[in-house]
């Protein structure tokens, strides 16, 4: 079930330190997100303050709203465990567990989480590895260790492992910048497939990856080392691209600094 | 400047460094062979079904007779009680240490480890003996023993423990939480596991560690000749004690047993290994294999 995601007055901080400032956004259900701008302007922050991941690393403090269809995701009472439940998310660089197999992976998140049932774990993970393109290439070899994949296959294994909870949206943080450019390819083919089910945000690098898979862009940029990253604007991909409202984005996308 | 060969100086620089390092093995190994070759040659005499299965009861001490076994189950006993208290509870204080570990608690129970790190086994024992024997009136036993050589193992279990749950990649902790499993489960179901090899391969060198320790048996283990199963109750025997008693002997078939007794110490440590080993095979990350 894809949800919508509301973020107002969105501002994060390391310690004392104010990371991200003031961000507000909207991210319509069954859409691809991209967020794009230059190193440590909080894309990932951003990303990461959807799920309440933020809050993981120690010293950390989140203020303003982000609202999932109509429950404020930081209100009293909302379990942050659950929420990363419903929210799922893809990380930079692939991280199977190293301890389990192909199939204990991908079955990771129902285990973990205390489902038990063999033959619905059993038709959970396939349906998860065939939605991410990974069931032919692994169907023969469930049972053996997910790091002896290739780098991009154990990638489409963690988004495998990651919609296998039925998630509502799915975040991925630069989920390509350590791949090749054909297993580039094959999770940008599966990210226009998952967006039929889900809604989804990507950090990405990529300005041609961002043109290629995202429905609505979003920039991000900073004024300078030790100030806060701001939303400099947000629209449909093809206007970011074609004619951005703000001269800084402009600027960025046609690589004039960044 | 030329790219084809290397330069003559190099080479010989290449091949000095080789040579120190190969002499720097072949000196570091010394001790250690001349060590085995020694116990295996004059452990050999006595090392036998009837040496492993026999107690030193009614053997007077110029016989060529007797045996071990009183001393291999009082050890074994001694140092698997201790392993039995020290293993969970050090896994719980390094699982608080790295964990949930800040502020004030967290360090002055580093402190502490730290200190005990250093601590003489002789004191260990004599802090057993004034606390337990003289201070709350039990009697020397097995037990007693065992109190003294956990206090040992402890540091050394908790250290160990504690950098092999550090190694383990945030990432996969990321991982972990980011499919919404609970922070206690992440620990049990991700780290542990992918520390285990590492942190089994802790523990057993804790356990060897405090298998060949002899100050603190000495005082509180009561040195039996005779088979006592019971370690919470009257004297037991020890290997490493039974070397010593036997080596301070001058006839010689109490130095035979002697050496027999350190044969059968080192034997049962290296199973140890080898089993700990076992384990760390058999649950490292599959890809490892
Ligand atoms: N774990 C952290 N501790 C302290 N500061 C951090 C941490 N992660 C990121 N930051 C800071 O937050 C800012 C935004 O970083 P990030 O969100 O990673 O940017 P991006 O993903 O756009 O490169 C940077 O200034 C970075 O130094
Ligand atoms: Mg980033």
């Amino acid at each position: 079930m894809a949800k919508r995601i509301d973020v107002s007055g969105l501002s994060a901080y390391y310690g004392s330190v104010r990371a991200i400032e003031d961000i507000s956004l909207t991210v319509e259900p069954r859409t691809v997100t991209a967020f794009i701008g230059p190193s440590g302007c909080g894309k990932s922050t951003v990303l990461r303050t959807l799920n309440r991941m933020h809050e993981v690393i120690p010293g950390t403090r989140v203020e303003g709203k982000v609202m999932l269809d109509d429950v404020d995701l930081y209100g009293a009472g909302i379990d942050p465990v659950a929420v990363r439940r419903t929210i799922g998310m893809v990380f930079q660089r692939p991280n199977p567990f190293p301890t389990m197999s192909i199939y204990e992976n991908v079955a990771a998140g129902l285990r973990l989480n205390g489902v038990r049932g063999k033959s619905d774990t059993d038709g959970i993970v396939e349906q998860s590895l065939r939605g991410a393109n990974l069931w032919n290439e692994v169907k023969d070899r469930l049972n053996k260790p997910g790091m002896g994949l290739s780098g991009g296959q154990q990638q489409r294994l963690c988004i495998a492992r990651a919609i296998a909870v039925s998630p509502d949206v799915l975040l991925m943080d630069e989920p390509c910048s350590a791949l090749d450019p054909i297993s580039t390819l094959a999770i940008e083919d599966l990210i226009a497939q998952l967006k039929n089910e889900y809604t989804i945000v990507i950090v990405t690098h990529n300005m041609q990856q961002a043109a290629r898979v995202s429905d609505r862009t979003a920039f991000f940029n900073i004024e300078g080392t030790g100030k806060p990253g701001k939303l400099i604007e947000i629209d449909d991909t093809p206007r970011i691209f074609a004619n951005p409202s703000q001269r800084a984005t402009e600027d960025y996308i046609t690589g004039r600094f960044g | 400047m030329s790219l084809s060969h290397p330069s003559p100086i190099r080479k010989a620089k290449n091949t000095a460094a080789m040579a120190a390092m190969g002499l720097a093995l072949v000196v570091a190994l010394i001790p250690l062979v001349s060590i085995l070759w020694t116990v295996i040659l004059k452990g050999a005499k006595d090392f036998n079904a009837y040496f492993l299965t026999h107690s030193m009861r009614n053997v007077a001490e110029q016989q060529d007779s007797g045996g071990a076994y009183h001393a291999i189950l009082g050890t074994l006993e001694q140092v698997g009680i201790a392993a039995a208290i020290t293993i969970p509870l050090s896994l719980l204080v390094a699982i608080y240490l790295v964990e949930y570990g800040r502020g004030r608690l967290a360090q002055a129970v580093t402190f502490f480890v730290d200190v005990m790190m250093g601590l003489p086994s002789i004191v260990a024992g004599l802090f057993i003996l004034s606390f337990w024997i003289l201070g709350l009136g039990y009697q020397v036993s097995g037990f007693a023993a065992s109190l003294a050589l956990l206090i040992l193992m402890m540091p050394v279990a908790i250290r160990s423990t504690e950098e092999m749950l550090r190694l383990v990649s945030p990432a996969l902790r990321e991982a972990s939480y980011a499919l919404g499993v609970p922070k206690w489960r992440t620990i049990v179901k991700v780290v542990l596991p992918t520390a285990l090899p590492g942190i089994v391969t802790g523990m057993m060198l804790g356990i060897a560690r405090i298998m060949g320790e002899t100050a603190p048996v000495l005082l509180l283990v009561g040195a039996a000749n005779s088979i006592n199963g019971n370690p919470f109750s009257d004297p037991q025997g020890s290997l490493p004690l039974f070397v010593f008693n036997e080596s301070q002997n001058s006839l010689q078939a109490a130095i035979d047993r002697g050496w027999a007794a350190a044969l059968t110490l080192i034997i049962i440590v290296m199973l140890l290994n080898l089993f700990a080993r076992l384990i760390a095979w058999w649950k490292a990350p599959a890809a490892a294999r």
